[in-house]
């Protein structure tokens, strides 16, 4: 199990409020479905202009990394810069 | 062979840059130095209105000037539909783009572009512009960003409602985004706080000032094929963005980089580019465009002004419980202000367990910002900065305790999330406290401040290719413009892996027609990221001398090593060889293989987050109410500091541009809503005779994922200074100042009021 | 549109050629002489980085109408070093990474010089006023501020 932390504003959206939730996942990709399957619309959401930190690491274009379990998940703005 | 202590001949050395010479013999050319046989010029017509319909335009007379070649305006121009686009590296709305290059419509601020012309002179052109006829409807307008989000302020786009609130509003407003940030449990965080600092703050939009006005070139041939020569901060965001707003292919269009003049984030967007291109289009003539500093000001991107609410909780031995804000930031016409960021920054120099962010992304009638170093943190870190210094002082604790007792370090859950890695923020505090500055003594109407910044960094996609000439010299091409010494940088890491001299790598940065798609300059990318690129390519470069010597002397090529610039058996049994040398290798590359070179595309992940902590000193001047900056030391963690003058420069600009945002810059709008200082004398940056020395300290906590520990540089340096000055100015008066800038009559005001 | 005849010294160099009315001394320079060294930024003499010398004195030659410097002796940045010899400001801007983006190096050069002709051994507070009307928003000025006063240290050593 991956732990996905979502940020307020987004779970307020689509979570009503949950903003940790454990995913089975063993790549990127597949965690950003089985949300979607959880909570329809997310995936999407989750895929446009958002960066992702897996284990304090942030990613800009995570689409091909693997998450192992007991990653810790965060979903971000992406960031830009001067 | 000298190294310097750490084994490393060239990184952390000063050499010359390699573009040095060009630029102080006035030899570089910058955007408006370019020229092309057959040349016209182009101007663009501005709304001298913040708020009106656009009735009708009439261009008949314009064009009928003799010397016209074209005229346009936005039915030149595809109309895109609003949507939200992964476009490369960032998420546009070309539909929003489309509009702040060309109103359609509606003018949204004053200086907004309605309308443009060329023609063989700028007197033929200025007198065209005349002769535009322009049907306005004016409407209410709204500059402040708290009046913008009102229920009944003017609205600017009756499509907008807005994202990031359940349900959905079913009324438009002038609110584009709400985004919310938040972890642990913060009232019980303020329970357990016994000291309470809650405040208001404003800060206006500044400016990044870049002394290089916005000048571009376009030529459209008749087969469709365009070239535009510009100054920008990336060739292919230019080549990307205005392919999309004039409906071309990406390939039809190549894009030359000129020498940029300062950019600051200023020109991480197009303006002129889709203009000037739509108009050589029309008349197939390369068509030039500058923008005076009046246009500048008016029309390209200042950065938010903002309001901002914190309130923080601590307990009566210094720690941190809780810390909450609120952030509403002027994204000006069109949306798209740096919420994200200015949320994500606010609380991250510490180490806390309750903490509530909300921000605005809001529309008013100014012009769109851009992106204006450490886009967002400076504003929330002001506010922010400013709490933390008060707490400190409500507890009797020193400012540099309290926040060393509350600092991130390794595996904080930093406050806007994930979990931090190797950090210098401590680093930087240990520094400002052992640093005589801290302990100097300070006369009358004199106080000191401190503050800290923090700023992710970014990497993202880059190439490089190393070429290896016919006599062992290099060729290093890239494709990020160099804003501030990035050739040196560069080809330092080059030199550096292959073990050469620096001079023998001459950089280049090519246009989107010579080299791989790389990402623009900026987020303090460079050095990090296309920094990644060359030291990549300069190792498969190294693996083919490898490869060439072992086919030289018949032997295994993992029985040939590179070492100091040359090639050699790796032991006795490998045999007995004379070393070959760089050139000799490359004298003999067409018998061995053909040419030697190295190409590397990437998008380079791993940025390391950096922290500053800036010492100020001011005096007061209690009749005028002027603040003079007496002394000023920024402490910055760079990771590794490729070539630390422009380390140092990069910290000594960002500090006195954020005394300019501090003591004296801001955007002043008369009640139509137009902008009174569109210029230096009244839109005042720091001069020479307004600063002291900028004492830059470098700590180098070496980022785990870069092959030298390069973290980025150009962001932090600006977010300090504003809360440094501020808190300097309340240790000088006693009077907590949050409206920016402290302008002499804001604080003689104070003083009067309450001092 | 009438123009003037104008007859001026460029780099010691003899120049004539038909000016606009309106054009300036900058315009000059820049679009009829192809002397893009001297840099617009702003056109109304606030930023110091069109500055160059006419005849001896250090003009913003955006102020300066190119009809009005007829006859005049103008050195502009493409003058300041000698044959392959840069000029002492010059080699210490390098040496001290006194520029970044380098769009005001050339104002800066041009109006150092005319300080260290004038007073050979500026105080930091001078050197500061004299060039408070050239704005640099990349270095903060500290660069630049040593490495003018670190050239008029190195001068007087080599003319001592
Ligand atoms: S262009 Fe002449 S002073 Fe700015
Ligand atoms: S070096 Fe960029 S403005 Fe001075």
């Amino acid at each position: 199990m991956a732990k996905v932390l979502l940020t307020s504003g987004v779970s307020q959206q689509f979570t009503d409020g949950q903003t940790e939730i454990d995913i089975q996942a063993t790549t990127y990709r597949q965690l950003l479905r089985e949300l979607d399957k959880l909570y329809p619309g997310l995936g999407r959401e989750l895929s446009i202009d958002t960066a992702v930190a897996i284990d304090g690491e942030i990613y800009q274009e995570p689409y091909l990394e693997s998450i192992s379990a007991g990653s810790e998940i965060y979903f971000l703005p992406r960031i830009g810069g001067g | 062979m000298t190294t310097n202590g750490n084994g490393l001949r060239w990184v952390g050395k000063r050499p010359v840059r390699p573009d040095g010479v060009d630029k102080v013999t006035g030899r570089a050319q910058f955007g408006a130095d370019f020229t092309l046989p057959g040349m016209i010029v182009g101007k663009v017509l501005r709304s001298p209105h913040a708020h009106a319909n656009i009735r009708s335009i009439k261009t008949e007379k314009a064009q009928a000037l003799p010397g016209v070649k074209a005229v346009i305006t936005a039915a030149d121009f595809p109309e895109l539909p609003s949507e939200i686009e992964q476009a490369g590296e960032v998420v546009l709305n070309f539909r929003d783009m489309s509009r702040n290059v060309m109103a359609r419509q509606k003018a949204l601020y004053d200086g907004h572009a309605v309308a443009a012309v060329a023609a063989t002179s700028i007197e033929i052109a200025e007198r065209a512009l005349d002769l535009i006829e322009v049907d306005y409807e004016v409407l209410p307008h709204v500059i402040d960003v708290v009046e913008a989000m009102e229920a009944d302020a003017p609205l600017l786009h009756d499509d907008l409602y807005t994202m990031g609130v359940e349900p959905t509003p079913d009324k438009p407003s002038n609110v584009a985004k709400r985004v919310e940030f938040s972890i642990g449990d913060l009232n019980a965080g303020f329970e357990m706080a016994e000291v309470v600092v809650e405040r208001e703050f404003t800060t206006k939009p500044v400016h990044q000032g870049y002394i290089e006005p916005h000048a571009a070139v376009a030529s459209a041939s008749e087969d469709g094929l365009c070239h535009i020569w510009c100054t920008t901060q990336g060739q292919f965001m230019v080549r990307y963005y205005v392919s999309r707003l004039l409906g071309l292919e990406v390939s039809k269009l190549r894009v030359t980089p000129s020498e940029i003049g300062g950019g600051f984030g200023g020109k991480t967007v197009v303006y002129l580019e889709p203009v000037a291109l739509a108009l050589s289009m029309k008349c197939h003539r390369p068509v030039k465009m500058v923008m005076s500093r009046e246009e500048v000001f008016r029309a390209s991107g200042p950065t938010s002004g903002a309001h901002v609410w914190v309130k923080m909780g601590a307990t009566k031995d210094g720690r941190i419980t809780a810390g909450e804000a609120v952030l509403k930031y002027q994204a000006g016409a069109v949306p798209g202000a740096p919420i994200g960021p200015g949320c994500m920054c606010a609380f991250a120099p510490y180490d806390l367990d309750n903490v509530k962010v909300v921000g605005f992304d809001v529309v008013t009638n100014r012009p769109k910002v851009a992106a204006y170093r450490a886009p967002g943190a400076p504003i929330s870190e002001f506010g922010v900065e400013s709490v933390v210094d008060e707490l400190a002082k409500k507890l009797g604790m020193d400012a540099i305790a309290f926040r060393e007792k509350n600092a991130a370090r390794e595996g904080t859950h930093a406050a806007y999330g994930p979990t931090f890695g190797e950090i210098g923020y401590t680093e930087t505090l240990r520094v400002a406290k052992e640093h005589p500055h801290y302990q100097a003594p300070l006369g009358p109407n004199q106080g000191r401040g401190v503050a800290s910044g923090f700023w992710f960094n970014i990497g993202g996609a880059s190439t490089a290719a190393l070429n290896v000439n016919e006599d062992g010299t290099t060729t290093l091409i890239s494709g990020c413009p160099d804003i501030g010494g990035s050739r040196a940088s560069l080809s330092m890491m080059a030199a550096e892996v292959l073990g050469i001299d620096v001079e023998q790598v001459r950089p280049t940065i090519a246009d989107t027609g010579s080299i791989g798609y790389s990402f623009l300059t900026g987020g303090s990318r460079v050095t990090f990221a296309t920094g990644m690129a060359v030291i990549e390519a300069a190792n498969d470069v190294v693996r083919q001398l490898r490869e060439r010597a072992a086919k030289i002397w018949e032997i295994d090529v993992e029985a040939v090593v590179w070492e100091n610039g040359e090639a050699k058996p790796s032991g006795s049994n490998a045999g007995d060889f004379e070393p070959l040398s760089l050139s000799s290798i490359a004298a003999t590359a067409g018998k061995t293989g053909g040419p030697i070179t190295g190409h590397v595309s990437l998008n380079a992940q791993g940025a390391g987050p950096a922290f500053g902590t800036h010492i100020c000193d001011v005096e007061v001047d209690r009749e005028t109410g002027r603040v003079t900056v007496l002394r000023y030391t920024a402490i910055q963690d760079a990771g590794k500091a490729i070539h630390p003058s422009y380390v140092e420069g990069q910290i000594q600009g960002g500090a006195v541009q954020g005394i300019g945002w501090a003591l004296n810059e801001e955007y002043i709008y008369d009640e139509d809503g137009r902008l009174e200082n569109p210029g230096f004398l009244d839109y005042r940056i720091p001069v020479a005779s307004d600063v002291p020395m900028i004492d830059a300290v470098i700590v180098e906590v070496p980022n785990p994922k870069h092959p030298y520990g390069v973290r980025g540089v150009g962001e932090v340096p600006i977010c300090p200074p504003m809360s440094a000055v501020a808190n300097a100015v309340a240790n000088a008066t006693g009077l907590r100042m949050a409206d920016l800038p402290i302008s002499p009559p804001k604080l003689l005001a104070a003083i009067t009021n309450g001092g | 549109m009438v123009k003037t005849h104008v007859n001026m010294t460029v780099n010691g160099e003899a120049v004539e050629f038909l000016c606009e009315t309106k054009a300036t001394l900058l315009d000059v320079l820049r679009d009829e002489l192809d002397l893009t060294g001297s840099k617009e930024g702003c056109s109304s003499g606030d930023c110091g980085a069109c500055s160059v010398i006419l005849d001896d004195r250090l003009v913003c030659a955006c102020l300066v109408l190119g009809a009005e410097a007829d006859g005049g002796n103008v050195e502009t940045i493409e003058g300041m070093a000698d044959a392959d010899q840069l000029h002492p400001l010059q080699q210490k801007f390098l040496e001290e990474a006194a520029l970044q983006c380098g769009i005001c190096t050339p104002g800066f050069l041009v109006a150092a010089k005319a300080l260290l002709e004038r007073n050979s051994n500026p105080t930091e507070t001078e050197v500061r006023y004299w060039l408070a009307g050239n704005l640099c928003r990349c270095t903060g000025y500290d660069k630049i501020v040593r490495a003018v006063m670190d050239t008029a240290e190195e001068m007087k050593g080599v003319s001592k």
